[in-house]
């Protein structure tokens, strides 16, 4: 299939191998949900209700609020993560693409650089 | 492979397969009251959206779809319900915004269909959508907008820096 091409049928055919696979998955969960209800003798009791905690009895409620820096740690990552992504198309072609490529590639990474520093300076990463 | 299935066939019984899943997920998403159970049906939405794009030939963009919104987008969702107080049920307010965002919704989708309608058929993808091909683009006709995508993180980052922490270096919650 050349990319040249105007409109061409989608390489998705490539990948319907995988429905099999998933078919698979899915119906395995649902056969391993459905037997115990059908074959196992239930049995309910406080205990057995409650949040299984390591073995150890629950306390509290799970509605709890966390702390603001699992968010900025996660928006952070999120960032980083999303500058990989860019990055990815860019390693693949980077040899045809020159130092136009390249350069181009060092502002970005040199941007989100500066965004490292700040959050770097601001003491994000500490964790205490 | 092509003797027993019409590849156009088996990529439209995929479209209208995804886009099941989408939309019903979707509707999950906005009707389940447990916000968690939202979140989780938001994972089967992406998966469905991820699919529309391995049928539209953009594989890239399908991987980096469950990776990035399935896998990452996913976690900061749940840390956001998380940092929210529960305990309150939100669905007591009065219905008058439940209506205009649904008003609002149904506009949005009329207007959608009448630019996007019939522009492409179901099954056809206009241009490859691998890595490779993306990365040619990016450093070549979209290059200023892929420059300013790193503005766009930087200022995210920055951004939640700032509301996040009280100047006096700690946190705000």
């Amino acid at each position: 299939m050349s990319p040249t091409l105007a409109v061409q049928t989608s390489p998705f055919v490539d990948y319907v191998g995988i429905a099999p696979y998933l078919l698979l998955v899915v119906g395995m969960i649902v056969v391993l949900m459905v037997l115990p209800l059908l074959l196992a003798k239930t049995t309910r009791h406080r205990v057995k209700d409650e949040a299984y905690e390591c073995g150890l009895p629950p306390q509290g409620t799970a509605k709890q609020r966390f702390s603001v820096h699992f968010y900025m740690v996660a928006v952070l990552f999120i960032l980083f993560d999303i500058e990989a992504v860019f990055l990815f198309p860019w390693a693949t072609s980077v040899q045809e693409l020159g130092p136009i490529g390249f350069s181009g590639a060092v502002v970005f990474v040199a941007v989100l650089g500066l965004g490292l520093a700040y959050a770097w300076r601001k003491r994000v990463l500490d964790w205490n | 492979m092509d003797a027993l299935i019409d590849p156009t066939l088996l990529t439209r019984i995929a479209f209208y397969f995804f886009s099941a899943l989408s939309i019903v997920a979707a509707l999950f998403v906005v009707v389940h009251r447990n916000p968690i159970v939202s979140a989780v049906a938001l994972v089967m939405t992406f998966l469905g959206v991820a699919g529309l794009y391995l049928t539209l030939g953009a594989t890239f963009l399908t991987a980096v779809q469950i990776l990035v919104y399935a896998g990452a987008i996913m976690v900061l969702f749940l840390f956001v319900i998380m940092l929210l107080n529960l305990e309150k049920d939100p669905f007591e307010e009065p219905h008058v915004p439940r209506l205009l965002g649904a008003g609002l919704a149904i506009a949005l989708l009329f207007g959608l269909v009448a630019v996007l309608g019939g522009t492409v058929a179901v099954g056809t993808s206009i241009r490859s959508g691998s890595a490779e091909e993306i990365g040619k683009i990016f450093f070549g006709e979209y290059i200023f907008p892929f420059e300013m995508a790193s503005l766009l993180l930087l200022v995210a980052m920055i951004g939640v820096i700032v509301v996040a922490r009280r100047s006096d270096g700690k946190e705000a919650l």
